[in-house]
């Protein structure tokens, strides 16, 4: 434990890649291998099982430090950060026997809570409390709460082991994929040279795309691209190996249960495939809309009506493995080339609804490929892009046809290109401070548009102005509070922002009756005054019938 | 949440203290504490810029303070001192200023009136400070008293602790020949901070401001380790071994990139939390506070066995309402006094305005409304 707490404030207290790759090559050197699973398991955002609630968990804390709940929670609004707010509040453990080693204590005092009664998990977390150096508390607290994330990147963690274990990044990324449990064994066959691709279930490290910020001139001739529309879905792969059929998010969770209908059209690939792309809800007619989508995401079994109601597909655009063979190497080109060649039907997205029958759904087709975007310049692509929001995708991607499948997001190869985001002005009726980096400041607002005279909530939004403005809004924030209820500040409606933002769906869960997709601050709006922001019957607008019929 | 009773209250004996549009005034004895704006007399707790302005008719402070008090008002002024403890009458009330910890020279204003003994803290800690007289407990029947760390999240360790880590952090940095730069208050912080500084590790050099008041400090007879004013032609005199203090406000400033290779630490009670330090792109955040912490604040209320307590700048709200559950009649007094450098922009450079946090509701407000004066004051 005091290695692994001495590896989490060494990576806390430096903001350089190579220090912190540094730190954690000397941890995993020096670590026993019971405790690098562990501190692995924990690096790559594994989720331990909570074994208590937070509410348990504070309640106990506040009684063990002699505070009313109340002033617990003033507190963690104050520091954005349960684990944090509890270390810093407990009274200094008096229990000075033989600190214990990581794997111990999650063998001791992590593990067993999940299966314990409530009188028998608060013993064991008293007796851990008692156990504590000041230094452990932070990082035992994020262990318990599950939510250990110390800013370190994945990549990181596989430049360090690819250090010690003598291989190349990239090698390592993807050794260190789909991994189930982390046992000290499989923490040694991650180093051992030669124990990669040994397990069917085994995705690739995802390629993402970044945002592209200058003019698409900037990326020299058109005919070097590859366009292809941004389905607003959930970015999976799917693998069929043998028997094995399995669906891998972009987090690395497994989504096999969660959409029983593509497993089964897996069956039509050959053996040895694995294909990149996105799951969409999707009715053979309409794109039903990402909200629609994340009803059937993350499921651990899918009724047969919702099925129905929110029928999945799955829409390939790139291939990855073909018999049994890695072809990340490969052009793009090539690539597309083989993956037309599995004669998956071409995705068309939104459209018409056939007079009578629907050929697709009737095919009951749940495997696509998605199409090209043909283009002679950039000027046809631009149009393309202008037609977005009435497909219901989000603009286009854009891939060099030379550029192989890169582990990552490095820039270059895959850029998106999203379309103009919808924009409103909007005034500040809510803040609340924000977490981490933002603790103690008033960072996370809620946003409301006019619905007659009164100022109706339509957004939470929290980016897009600078760290001036913020601590600015901070102060008006302060200065203007009406109310107060817990963490949340109601606020005079003074201040009005421009909100910008991706889509919108008809929604019956909120209060405004709408749902806007990806909601956040474009820039601060000094020049106007509340009476002048925008109006709900603007938003309702905006409300295209398909996206509208589309969401529950 | 604090509601109802513990709303922000006027000051309920407006004969002995109020809230006046220039700050805390004592009518009976016909003299401000602290106030923000220009007053005939003006009583100085301690000469942080919130506490202390200038164009005052006359000033009295204790009188270790006076040195470091003509500096911020002006070699002009009129100061008058009192010593410790030290009883004077001023109109109809009896004066008296008590050490209080904070910063050198800092004390409590306790004014007794028609038998009724009140005390304004002013800024205060109980640690033990080489740099300055400890806080001194007196027992009062009102007490208006800071809460700026009034969160049970703040409470400091062992100040030997602190020291030891902020040595290893400038041997370290020594090491990598990187120059260490520590973020500190130019007054009281910056002394206290440098009393812990081991000079055998190497030079410890202070920015203008901070040896403007290492100079005040020397005068007032407070001994401090060898400090040398960093002039241009010297500035990279250290090659990479030496300490650096210097104002917060000198982060990311072209004065100290001509440093070359730089480790940056900020010593302040916020840095107790990681998201504070993390967001301003610290490398190092020490926890050294010249307020007290939370326990700190408990005992001072406690054991000035006041039965009405005033809760100034910092978490007001929250401190007074957890008074009140432990028997302590308490409300929320608001002042414009920042605390320590306010939890993300410190503003202690000199002449710099500190932000104004008026925590509570505008709508129930005593006699004047801050937000009426911004800008006013000089």
């Amino acid at each position: 434990m005091r290695r692994f707490t001495r590896l989490f404030h060494d990576l806390d207290a430096t903001s350089r890649t190579a220090e912190k790759v540094a730190a954690l090559v000397a941890f995993f050197r020096d670590a026993p291998t019971s405790d690098a699973a562990v501190a692995l398991a924990m690096l790559s955002g594994r989720r331990q099982r909570r074994g208590v609630t937070t509410t348990l968990l504070r309640a106990w804390a506040a009684e063990e430090a002699g505070l009313p709940d109340w002033l617990l929670e003033e507190s963690y609004a104050a520091v954005g950060d349960l684990a944090e707010t509890l270390a810093l509040v407990l009274p200094p453990g008096d229990d000075t026997s033989e600190p214990l080693g990581l794997a111990e204590m999650m063998a001791g005092t992590i593990e067993p809570l999940a299966a314990a009664s409530v009188e028998e998990k608060r013993e064991i977390i008293r007796a851990a409390w008692r156990r504590l150096r000041p230094e452990e508390m932070v990082v035992w607290h994020k262990l318990i709460t599950g939510g250990f994330r110390v800013g370190v990147a994945r990549t990181l963690v596989a430049r360090a082991l690819a250090e010690i274990a003598g291989v190349d990044a990239a090698t390592m990324a993807h050794r260190l994929m789909g991994l189930s449990t982390i046992t000290p064994e499989v923490y040694q066959a991650v180093l051992k040279s030669d124990s990669a691709g040994d397990d069917p279930t085994r995705p690739y490290p995802f390629f993402l795309a970044s945002p592209l910020e200058g003019g698409v001139e900037s990326l020299g001739d058109v005919r070097d691209w590859c366009a292809e529309w941004k389905w607003d879905g959930m970015r999976a792969q799917l693998l069929r190996r043998g028997a094995v059929r399995v669906l891998w998010t972009r987090g690395e969770e497994l989504a096999t249960e969660a959409f029983p209908e593509l497993m089964a059209a897996a069956d039509q690939l050959p053996d040895g495939t694995a294909v990149d792309g996105e799951v969409l809800a999707y009715d053979g007619h309409a794109l039903l809309g990402f909200q629609s989508l994340s009803r059937r995401a993350g499921r651990r079994s899918v009724s047969a009506k919702m099925m129905r109601e929110i029928p999945c597909v799955f829409v390939a655009y790139d291939l990855l493995e073909a018999d049994g063979i890695d072809l990340r190497e490969r052009p793009l080109a090539e690539r597309r080339r083989l993956l037309e060649a599995l004669g998956l039907p071409c995705f068309v997205g939104q459209c018409e609804r056939p007079a009578s029958g629907d050929p697709a759904a009737a095919a009951g087709d749940r495997l696509f490929v998605s199409p090209c975007v043909a283009a002679q310049e950039w000027n046809d692509l631009a149009a393309a892009r202008a037609t977005s929001r009435g497909r219901g995708v989000e603009g286009l991607m854009l891939k060099r046809w030379q550029s192989p499948y890169r582990v990552g997001r490095p820039r270059g190869d895959w850029w998106k290109w999203k379309v103009e985001p919808l924009e409103i002005d909007a005034v500040l009726l809510y803040a609340q401070a924000g977490h981490g980096r933002r603790a103690s400041l008033y960072t996370d607002y809620t946003l409301g548009v006019w619905e007659g005279d009164t100022l109706v909530p339509v957004a939470k939004a929290y980016s897009g102005l600078t760290d001036a403005e913020i601590a600015e809004v901070d102060r008006v924030i302060r200065q203007t509070t009406r109310e107060r209820h817990g963490p949340v500040r109601v606020v005079e409606p003074t201040l009005v922002f421009q909100l910008a933002f991706d889509g919108i769906a008809a929604s019956s869960r909120h209060k405004s009756g709408v749902a806007m997709r990806f909601p956040r601050i474009a820039r601060w709006r000094r020049d106007k005054q509340p009476a002048e922001a925008g109006r709900l019957e603007d938003l309702r607008a905006l409300l295209s019938p398909a996206v509208e019929g589309g969401s529950s | 949440m604090p509601t109802g009773p513990l709303r922000s209250t006027a000051l309920e004996m407006p004969g002995t203290l109020e809230m006046s549009p220039a700050g805390l005034y004592c009518p009976a004895g016909g003299f401000h504490i602290d106030p923000w704006k220009p007053v005939p007399r003006a009583v100085i707790t301690h000469a942080h810029a919130d506490h202390a302005r200038s164009g005052c008719g006359q000033y009295l402070c204790l009188s270790t303070g006076k040195r470091v008090l003509r500096e911020r008002v002006g070699a002009s002024a009129k100061i008058d001192t009192l010593r410790r403890r030290e009883r004077q009458r001023v109109g109809d009330v009896d004066l008296q200023l008590v050490p209080s910890g904070h910063i050198l020279g800092s004390a409590q204003v306790c004014i007794t009136h028609r038998g009724v003994r009140w005390v304004v803290t002013g800024d205060y800690k109980l640690e033990a400070d080489p740099t300055c007289d400890p806080f001194e407990t007196v027992e009062a029947d009102v007490l208006v008293t800071e809460s700026t760390f009034g969160l049970p999240i703040y409470r400091w360790g062992d100040a030997r602790e602190t020291a030891a880590s902020i040595n290893a952090w400038w041997r370290a940095s020594r090491e990598a020949g990187s120059t260490c730069v520590l973020f500190a208050y130019a007054l009281g912080k910056a002394q206290r901070l440098a009393s812990m500084l081991d000079p055998s590790i190497g030079p410890i050099y202070a920015h203008g401001a901070v040896m403007k008041m290492v100079r005040a400090y020397r005068d007032s007879g407070v001994r401090l380790p060898p400090i040398d004013q960093l002039a241009p032609a010297t500035r990279r005199a250290g090659g990479g071994r030496a300490m650096v203090i210097a104002p917060p406000s000198t982060a990311g400033s072209r004065w100290l990139k001509t440093f070359g290779e730089t480790r940056v630490a900020m010593a302040s009670g916020w840095m107790t939390i990681r998201g504070v330090r993390r967001r301003r792109g610290f490398d190092r955040g020490f926890v050294v506070s010249d307020h007290a912490d939370f326990p700190g604040l408990v005992q001072a209320v406690e054991a000035s066995r006041a039965k009405r307590v005033y809760v100034t700048h910092g978490s007001s709200a929250v401190f007074a309402r957890f008074l009140c559950e432990r028997g302590i009649e308490a409300s929320v007094l608001e002042t414009r006094f920042s605390g320590e450098e306010g939890s993300d922009e410190p503003t202690d450079a000199p002449g710099v305005e500190p932000a104004t946090d008026i925590p509570g509701q505008p709508d129930t407000r005593p006699t004047v409304s801050a937000r009426d004066e911004d800008g006013e004051s000089a």
